[in-house]
C-alpha cells in the first residue's frame, strides 16, 4: 500500500506533545526486544534499568545529580538549535568552564570565605562562554562550519585538562594520582541538605529554564532567535543581525556549559581529575530534542536521560552487561524522536488507487 | 487530445473536480484561470508527471495512461514550461543534447538550424546559456520541445517573462505551429493575449470547468468574470499633478554589486519620487529588481551614504530598521520565508517589521501580546484577509490572502514611504484588485509609493509615473500618459526611446546572428 508524507497545513499541537512520548514508547519497545536478544527476559531487563533505580532515595537523589547538567547545558543548546545555530562542542565548554572555574581553588589555595565559591561559578561561565565564542568568532569571520570547529574544540578542552592534572595542576600530596588536590570547603557546591548528595545546582536549573521560556516565548530578543532560526531573510527584513546572535548563542550555552562543568568539579566531584562528565555534553543534545528545544521540557528529558545513565550502571551490576547500553538506548531515543518529530508538521496520507486506463 | 472527467485530489483539496478538455488538430486552445483554479495540476497530469485520481484521457482516439513525461514525450505530447530547465554554464546545442534520446542526437546542429530558421526563432547552437536573455532561453526550450516533433505542445504561460514584442514574436511561432495541424494547449491568465490567439477557451475556477467558449466573442471582463466568478472593481484612480511637489526621495548614482554571482549589478541609479507619488517601476525579471529593492530597503546597505536621501536624510549606509524608525516600510516581492513566516501566527509576524522600541509592540522588550491581538483584528479587517479561525500560522493562507495581510502589515504603520516588489505577483484577480486600490488610496492620502512590477496592467492602473530597469540600469522617468505600453516594452527590453524606434528586438537578434555566422564563416 503506498503512502506518503504530505505537509499539514498548520504544525500539530498534538504531536508536538506526543512525539517524544511515542518515542519513549518505542525506545522501550526496542530495549525490550534487544534484551531479548541477550537471553535476558525483557521484562526484568525493562525493570532493573528503568523502575529500580527510582526505588530508593539514594538514587532518587543520584537522578537529580545526573539531570542538572543535562538541564542546564541542554537550555543553552535550545538555544543555539532554535537559531539554526549548531553547538556540538558543548562537552569541551563543559571542560572549559571546570578549568576556568578550578584555578580558583587550586592556583589561589590561601583564598577563604563566602566570595570564593561565587568568584569560581563566574569564572567558570566565563572560561566556558570565551571557549565558545572560538567556533562563533570562526563561524563569523570565515564561514568555518561551527559544528566541525566547536565538536573538534571538544578534544582540545579534553586533553588539555588530562594535562593539566597530570602536570602542574597535579595535587603534589596525591601520591602521583593524575587528580587536582580536593577543594576547600569554601569551593564546594553547596548542599541542599546536609550528608546528601544534591547541591544547589538543581534549583539553579529550575530557575534558569524558567527564565529562558519566559526570554524564548515573551521577549522581543528570544523572537529573534525564532526568525533567524527559521529563515535569515525574513530575519534580514526584520533588521535581526544574524552574527550578533551567532556571537550571543554560542556565549549563552557555552556559560551554561561551563556553569554546569564548575558545579559538577566543585560538588559530586570535589577536585579535577583526567573525566569529569560522562559525556554530559553530547547527552544533552539528546536532552534539548527530546525536551522540544522547551526549556520546561528539558527539564523533563533531563531526568529521562539521567535515567538511562543510572538504569547502564544498574544492568552492568545486576544483569551483568556492560554499562555502555547506556549510550545505545540514548542513541535509539534520539532516533525515534527525530522521527517522530517529522509528524508534527506532516501527516501519512495513503496514496489513493489510481484507476488505471490501458 | 481528450480529456473525460479527469479529478485529481490532494489530501482534502480537490485540485481538478471532473475537468473535460478535447484539442484538436490546429488548434490554440486557452486554458485560463487564476493562480490555484488547477491549470497546472492539470496539464501536469497531461504531461505525465502527475497521474489523475479518476477520468480518462485519450490520444489521437486510443485510450491511453501517460506514466511520466518521457512516454508523453514519446507519444508526440511536449511542454515548455514557464520556469526554465536549463544549464547555465552549457552551450544551447548541449543542452538540447541532453534532453534528447540518444538516437536523435545526429546532425543536432544542423537541425537546430533547420527548426529555428523553418519557425523564425533565431538560436546560435554554440552560444553560453549564460549569455543568453530571457527570451531567447525560452527559444532554447521552444526549439527542443520542436525537435521531438510533437503532435500537442504544452505552454505553461509563456508570456510572463517576455516583453511585448518578445510575446508577438512569439505569437507569429504559435500561429504557424497551428497551421501544420499541430495543437497547442495555452496557459495564460493574460486575456488580451487570449483573445487574439485562441480559438477555444476552457475556463477553470477552484478546479471546476467553468465553461468553454470562444474568447474572440467575448470581452476582457466576461472572460475576467467566469475566472473569477464575480465582477472584478476597476481601480479608481484619480490624476494627480505632481508639479513643484516636495521630493520624498532622491536617489543620485546608486552603485550595488549583487551578492551571489547571478545577480545583476545596479549601476548609477538615479531617479526623484515626489511626496505622494506612485512611481513604477517596470521591468523583466532579473535585471536588477531584487538589488533595487535591497538597496532601497537598507537589506543590503550601499557604501555611499548620499546616494540615497529620503525626506532630506542621507541613508545609503543605514540599515533596514534605522530607515523604518524613520517612516519608511517595505514589502519584498516574495511573501513565504521574506516579508512572512510561513510557521508563524499573524501576531507574531507582525513582530517583523513591527520591532522597534517605539512601534508600541514591546515594553521593555517584552513582547506585548494584547497590543499585537488588537493589530492583527485591525489588519485582518481593514484589508479582507480570509482565515479558519482568529491568528492562524501563516502558512495556512492562501497566496493572495498573506499578500493582504503584509501589505496591510505595512499600510497600518502609516508610512512616508511605502516600497513594494511585485504586489500582487501569484495573487487571484480579486485581492490584486483591493491591493491596488488600497495602493492609490495611499498615495492619495499622502504616502510615497515606488512599485517594482514587471506586470504592465498593474503599471497603467495605478502609476503616476513609470520607469524601466534593464540590466541594473534605470531608464528616465516618464509620466504614465506620456508613454505607452509598447514604449515600455521596448525599455524592458534595453532599448532606448530616443534611438531608431524601428528596431525591434527580433531584429536585433537577427542580425546578431548574422554577425555570428560571418564570424563563424571567417
Amino acid at each position: 500500500m503506498p503512502f506518503k508524507l504530505q505537509r499539514r497545513e498548520e504544525h500539530s499541537a498534538w504531536m508536538t506533545l506526543f512525539s517524544p512520548l511515542i518515542a519513549v514508547a518505542l525506545m522501550l519497545a526496542t530495549g525490550a526486544a534487544l534484551f531479548a536478544s541477550l537471553g535476558i527476559d525483557p521484562v526484568r531487563g525493562l525493570t532493573v534499568y528503568f523502575l529500580e533505580p527510582l526505588q530508593s532515595a539514594w538514587s532518587l537523589q543520584e537522578l537529580v545529580v545526573k539531570a542538572t547538567p543535562l538541564i542546564l547545558i541542554g537550555i543553552g543548546l535550545s538555544i543555539c538549535y532554535r537559531a539554526n545555530i549548531w553547538n556540538i562542542g558543548a562537552e569541551g565548554q563543559f571542560v572549559a568552564g571546570a578549568l576556568a572555574g578550578s584555578y580558583i581553588p587550586i592556583m589561589m589555595v590561601g583564598w577563604e570565605g563566602p566570595l570564593v565559591f561565587p568568584a569560581m561559578i563566574a569564572a567558570g561561565m566565563a572560561g566556558g562562554a570565551l571557549f565558545a565564542l572560538i567556533p562563533a568568532a570562526l563561524k563569523v569571520r570565515f564561514g568555518a562550519n561551527e559544528i566541525l570547529t566547536s565538536l573538534l574544540l571538544v578534544y582540545v578542552a579534553q586533553f588539555f585538562l588530562d594535562w593539566l592534572v597530570r602536570g602542574p595542576w597535579r595535587d603534589p600530596e596525591g601520591f602521583n594520582f593524575p587528580e587536582s588536590r580536593l577543594f576547600d570547603s569554601d569551593a564546594i557546591t553547596p548542599l541542599i541538605f546536609e550528608g546528601g548528595r544534591m547541591h544547589i545546582g538543581f534549583p539553579v536549573a529550575v530557575i534558569i529554564a524558567l527564565l529562558a521560556a519566559f526570554y524564548l516565548t515573551r521577549t522581543i530578543h528570544g523572537f529573534q532567535i525564532q526568525v533567524i532560526g527559521e529563515s535569515p531573510r525574513a530575519a534580514r527584513f526584520a533588521g535581526f543581525s544574524q552574527n550578533k546572535m551567532i556571537f550571543f548563542a554560542f556565549a549563552v550555552s557555552g556559560a551554561l556549559a561551563g556553569l554546569a562543568g564548575i558545579m559538577e568539579v566543585a560538588g559530586p566531584i570535589g577536585q579535577l581529575r583526567p573525566t569529569i562528565s560522562p559525556g554530559y555534553g553530547f547527552t544533552a543534545i539528546i536532552v534539548a530534542f527530546l525536551g522540544r528545544l522547551n526549556p520546561i521540557g528539558i527539564v523533563i528529558a533531563g531526568f529521562v536521560l539521567a535515567l538511562s545513565y543510572l538504569g547502564g550502571e544498574a544492568a552492568q551490576v545486576t544483569l551483568g552487561i556492560s554499562d555502555k547500553i547506556a549510550r545505545v538506548f540514548q542513541g535509539l531515543l534520539l532516533f525515534y524522536v527525530l522521527a517522530c518529530d517529522t509528524f508534527i508538521v506532516y501527516t501519512f496520507r495513503r496514496v489513493g488507487a489510481v484507476r488505471e486506463a490501458s | 487530445m481528450q480529456a473525460r472527467g479527469i479529478v485529481k485530489r490532494f489530501g482534502s483539496l480537490t485540485a481538478n473536480d471532473y475537468i473535460d478538455l478535447s484539442l484538436f488538430p490546429g488548434e490554440i486552445h486557452a486554458l485560463l484561470g487564476e493562480n490555484g483554479a488547477g491549470k497546472s495540476t492539470f496539464v501536469k497530469m497531461l504531461y505525465g508527471s502527475l497521474r489523475p485520481d479518476e477520468g480518462m484521457l485519450s490520444w489521437k482516439g486510443a485510450e491511453v495512461s501517460i506514466k511520466n513525461p518521457a512516454m508523453a514525450r514519446q507519444l508526440g505530447i511536449g511542454m515548455v514550461f514557464q520556469h526554465f530547465s536549463l544549464f547555465e554554464a552549457l552551450t544551447v546545442e548541449e543542452n538540447i543534447l541532453l534532453a534528447l534520446p540518444p538516437l536523435q542526437a545526429k546532425n543536432l546542429r544542423q537541425r537546430i538550424k533547420t527548426v529555428s530558421a523553418d519557425y523564425g526563432l533565431p538560436l546560435d547552437p554554440t552560444a553560453t546559456i549564460a549569455d543568453l536573455s530571457v527570451g531567447e532561453r525560452q527559444r532554447v526550450e521552444i526549439v527542443r520541445c520542436l525537435l521531438q516533433e510533437p503532435d500537442l505542445i504544452i505552454m505553461d504561460e509563456p508570456t510572463s517573462v517576455l516583453t511585448p514584442q518578445e510575446a508577438d514574436e512569439l505569437f507569429l511561432v504559435l500561429e504557424k505551429l497551428a497551421s501544420e495541424h499541430k495543437s497547442i494547449l495555452y496557459i495564460s491568465h493574460r486575456l488580451d493575449e487570449v483573445k487574439r490567439l485562441c480559438q477555444r477557451a476552457t475556463i477553470l475556477r477552484h478546479g471546476k470547468l467553468i465553461s468553454e467558449c470562444d474568447p474572440r466573442q467575448e470581452n476582457a471582463k466576461t472572460l475576467a468574470a467566469m475566472m473569477v466568478g464575480s465582477e472584478v472593481a476597476d481601480v479608481r484612480r484619480v490624476p494627480q499633478d505632481l508639479h513643484g511637489v516636495k521630493k520624498c526621495l532622491v536617489v543620485r548614482a546608486l552603485n550595488l554589486e549583487p551578492e551571489l554571482n547571478t545577480g545583476t549589478a545596479l549601476v548609477d541609479v538615479s531617479f526623484d519620487v515626489a511626496r505622494g507619488e506612485i512611481l513604477c517601476i517596470a521591468g523583466i525579471a532579473g535585471n536588477g529588481q531584487a538589488e533595487l529593492f535591497g538597496a532601497l530597503s537598507g537589506e543590503t546597505p550601499v557604501s555611499d551614504v548620499g546616494s540615497i536621501v529620503f525626506e532630506g536624510w542621507p541613508c545609503g549606509a543605514d540599515g533596514i530598521s534605522e530607515r523604518r524608525r524613520r517612516g519608511a516600510a517595505f514589502v519584498p516581492e516574495e511573501r513565504n520565508g521574506h516579508g512572512a513566516l510561513a510557521g508563524l501566527k499573524l501576531s507574531k509576524n507582525i513582530l517583523l517589521s513591527w520591532n522597534n522600541p517605539n512601534d508600541g509592540t514591546t515594553k521593555k522588550g517584552v513582547i506585548d501580546r494584547m497590543a499585537l491581538a488588537r493589530l492583527e483584528g485591525a489588519i485582518t479587517e481593514a484589508f479582507d484577509v480570509r482565515m479558519a479561525h482568529p491568528d492562524v500560522e501563516a502558512g495556512a493562507l492562501s497566496g493572495g490572502n498573506l499578500q493582504k495581510f503584509v501589505m496591510g502589515r505595512e499600510v497600518k504603520r502609516k508610512p512616508k514611504l511605502l516600497v513594494v516588489s511585485q504586489p500582487t505577483w501569484g495573487v487571484d484577480a480579486g485581492a490584486a484588485s483591493l491591493i491596488r486600490q488600497k495602493l492609490v488610496d495611499l498615495s492619495r492620502s499622502g504616502t510615497t509609493i515606488i512599485v517594482i512590477s514587471q506586470d504592465l496592467d498593474e503599471i497603467f492602473e495605478i502609476a503616476d509615473q513609470v520607469a524601466v530597469i534593464s540590466e541594473g540600469h534605470m531608464s528616465d522617468v516618464y509620466p504614465i500618459d506620456e508613454v505607452t505600453r509598447e514604449q515600455v516594452g521596448l525599455l524592458m527590453g534595453g532599448m532606448d526611446l530616443n534611438g531608431p524606434p524601428e528596431v525591434t528586438a527580433a531584429e536585433m537578434a537577427q542580425s546578431l546572428m548574422r554577425d555570428r555566422e560571418t564570424e563563424d564563416a571567417v
